[in-house]
């Protein structure tokens, strides 16, 4: 167990297609549920007059959800099997939360997609997979739900899967998978199931315990944004100055020649220091301390790359950007603080290309109102350069969030191009 | 080479970021430490992310009064060996100057109380992050948590004005009166804590193993016997093995029946048990959404 793996996933779907049920299957068939809260929804399920113990009550949060019956923010839920330990960013999926689903998708190495094989490709499937594919989710699983209610039906299924597959041939998405399952019964979700004997694949479990995700970091391009400056002013670590963060891509070795942005100088990695003790590689998502050769003044803000291999450094940044807040839309020509990696910089809005269609993909070039939920392709000018990768390359580097200087509320998220 | 760390492992790089984030980004931080085992997982990774600093902000300790003997000794070994700044914010003092009412009766606890010693605590230390030892996996109302949790200038929680956290960027940005609480082990679940714990070799106060203790059954939960809670006549005191799975205050944390008097014995514990720590809490079986409404008025 100690050496199990880290995977995180979302699941997208709407109220209805059985994405809480197929979490609370997940959960209960992995023995993840305790008793006391199983107890509680028998205990609900009853009263609400249901005839089956309802798995879904299982990832219902908040009072206020509860008493209208729908999920308003994305949850995170944990599970373990022996192989890896998951955690679930479970998101809503109406139309007004892409938000949510942005949110949850962000940090996702796998995203679930739920299909109700009586209904087929719709449009919020098609919404969300463009979403994956934006936020460049490495795995996308479709997993066809409620197989039970179309008798088990191979014909469904495939027809699904084909029509599916060729509409999806225009986005960016790295490896595709697709499983029939019955949530409410169990079928392929964690046990093989004799109902559906023509399906030659793996149950969705094994599909999650199994799949690839160590090249879901970047390890080529060495990115390590400095997040803060450890100086003890002790007897002992008199003059020791340490940068410490988090490595955001690449492979650092100790006595690797670096650069230092944004002055450009260069150095040596003179140790990687850490709490047990000096190490001779360190690779993202790792925190650690590098200590250089030279005596330098480098800051929170400041990233150390390799020589020969820099990030984009640029005042202008353009992005694929989602807006979350209610109650104000996009400003053009509007100022707002960039948080990147560890720069916290000043924004403005130069300009705004194109509003994407996240049902069709079009490129609406006249109505560039941009509201909440809206997704647009934005050209920001900012106060300082930013060290950025396109996101393509690195989810960290090539990530910003806008924040209102009014509110201070984070009103919108972007991927660099 | 295989570049891919094991989940402990990534757990631990990612709390110590949102230290590291902590103290970059607020003025004035301190750390709750209750003196259960996620408070020392918490002040555990604080050094590690400070290290070789020491930690670069005071442990608050809000004392209800009506604690184990054992988590007090245990505190103060622990700030004397980390060198950190103790704060103790005293519940009894509360009461004293009347900003707060004793409950009454069998079930009284100091728990709720607590609010209110926090909230004190907080204002006069001006503290604008207080970090906390909370996981998601906890209760349902924390599902849904922030690690950068954005409190009013009155310290309250509104569930539907909480800020998208994306990738590892966090807005700690606030207005004047306003204070964030950071959980850094949001992501930890119970098994995940005590493993790390095993595989640190951290050492844990005794409350946690088994060890022989008068108690007696209240509710299907079997609570301490204790100066601090009034007994019903039918309420018979026994003594049997039992341990902690949760620590906070004398009243309301349950005990379990248990052998586990290792480590690894706990994790064999955690890992086939079927009811959820809080499940011993007696606070939270107030109603089936006392966590929620507890959070809404400031309660971590």
């Amino acid at each position: 167990m100690e050496n199990s793996e880290l995977l995180r996933f979302t699941t997208a779907g709407s109220v209805d297609d059985g994405k809480s049920t197929l979490i609370g299957r997940l959960l209960y068939d992995s023995k993840s549920i305790f008793q006391d809260q199983m107890e509680a929804i028998e205990a609900t399920s009853l009263r609400r007059g249901e005839s089956e113990v309802n798995l879904a009550l299982l990832t219902d949060g908040l009072k206020s959800e509860r008493e209208q019956g729908i999920t308003i923010d994305v949850a995170y839920r944990y599970f373990a099997t022996p192989r890896r330990k998951f955690i679930i960013a479970d998101t809503p999926g109406h139309i007004q939360y892409t938000r949510n689903m942005v949110t949850g998708a962000s940090t996702a190495n796998v995203a679930l997609i739920l299909i109700d094989a009586r209904h087929g490709v719709v449009e919020q499937t098609r919404r969300h997979s463009i979403i994956a594919s934006l936020l460049q989710i490495p795995h996308l699983v479709i997993c066809v739900n409620k197989m039970d209610l179309v008798d088990y039906s191979e014909e469904v299924y495939e027809n699904i899967k084909e029509e599916f597959s060729s509409w999806a041939s225009k986005l960016d998405i790295k490896d595709m998978h697709f499983v029939p399952i019955s949530a409410l019964h169990g079928d392929y979700v964690v046990e093989e199931s004799e109902n559906m004997s023509w399906y030659k694949g793996s149950t969705l479990m094994y599909y999650l315990e199994n799949v690839h995700i160590g090249s879901d970091h970047n390890h080529i391009d060495c990115r390590f944004p400095v997040q803060y400056v450890i100086r003890p002013y002790s007897d002992e670590y008199h003059d020791y100055r340490g940068y410490a963060g988090r490595i955001a891509g690449g492979v650092f070795k100790k006595g690797d020649k670096v650069r230092l942005l944004p002055s450009g100088f260069t150095s040596k990695i003179k140790k990687i220091d850490t709490y047990d003790g000096e190490v001779e590689t360190a690779y993202a998502p790792m925190s650690v301390t590098l200590l250089l050769e030279n005596d330098l003044d480098l800051s929170r803000g400041d990233m150390i790359v390799r020589e020969n291999n820099s990030p984009d450094v640029d005042q202008d940044v353009e992005v694929m950007l989602c807006w979350f807040d209610e109650s104000k839309n996009l400003q053009a020509r509007g100022k707002y603080t960039v948080l990147h990696t560890t720069q916290d910089v000043r924004c403005i809005v130069k300009e705004i290309r194109y509003k994407l269609d996240i049902n069709t993909l079009h490129r609406n070039q006249e109505d560039l109102d941009i509201g909440i939920n809206d997704i647009a392709r934005v050209v920001l000018r900012t106060t300082k350069p930013l060290f950025t990768d396109p996101y393509r390359q690195n989810r960290i580097t090539g990530s910003i969030i806008l924040v209102d200087e009014g509110t201070n509320r984070t009103v919108a998220a972007g991927m660099v191009i | 080479m295989n570049y891919q760390l094991n989940h402990l492992k990534e757990l631990e790089s990612e709390s110590i970021f949102i230290m590291r984030e902590v103290a970059a980004q607020f003025e004035n931080p301190v750390l709750m430490f209750s003196g259960g085992k996620d408070s020392i997982l918490m002040v555990y990774l604080a050094q590690k992310a400070f290290f070789p600093a020491k930690i670069p902000f005071p442990l608050l300790h809000i004392d209800t009064g009506h604690n184990f003997d054992e988590t007090i000794e245990y505190r103060d070994n622990l700030v004397k060996k980390t060198g950190a700044r103790l704060i103790v914010g005293s519940v009894q003092e509360a009461i004293d100057k009347g900003l707060v009412t004793e409950e009454k009766g069998y079930s009284a606890s100091r728990n709720g109380l607590q609010t209110t010693a926090l909230l004190t605590a907080l204002e006069e230390g001006k503290y604008d992050a207080a970090l906390g030892g909370a996981r998601r996996d906890e209760e349902k109302a924390r599902a849904k948590e922030r690690f950068f949790s954005h409190r009013d200038e009155f310290g309250q929680w509104d569930p539907k004005n909480q800020r998208p956290e994306l990738w590892n960027l966090f807005n700690g940005k606030k207005a004047m009166g306003e204070h964030f609480r950071v959980f850094p082990i949001s992501n930890w679940t119970e098994l995940d804590v005590w493993q790390y714990l095993a595989m640190e070799e951290v050492e844990l106060p005794s409350l946690y193993f088994a060890h022989k203790r008068k108690v007696f059954e209240r509710d299907g939960i079997l609570l301490a016997d204790s100066p601090h809670i009034q007994k019903k006549p039918t309420e018979v005191v026994k003594e049997m093995m039992v341990r902690c799975r949760t620590i906070g205050d004398v009243t309301c944390t349950g005990v379990w029946p248990s052998k586990a008097d290792s480590v690894e014995k706990i994790i064999e514990e955690v890992a086939t048990t079927r009811m959820t720590e809080r499940g011993g809490r007696t606070d939270d079986k107030r109603s089936e959404t006392s966590m929620e409404d507890r959070k809404k008025q400031g309660y971590f």
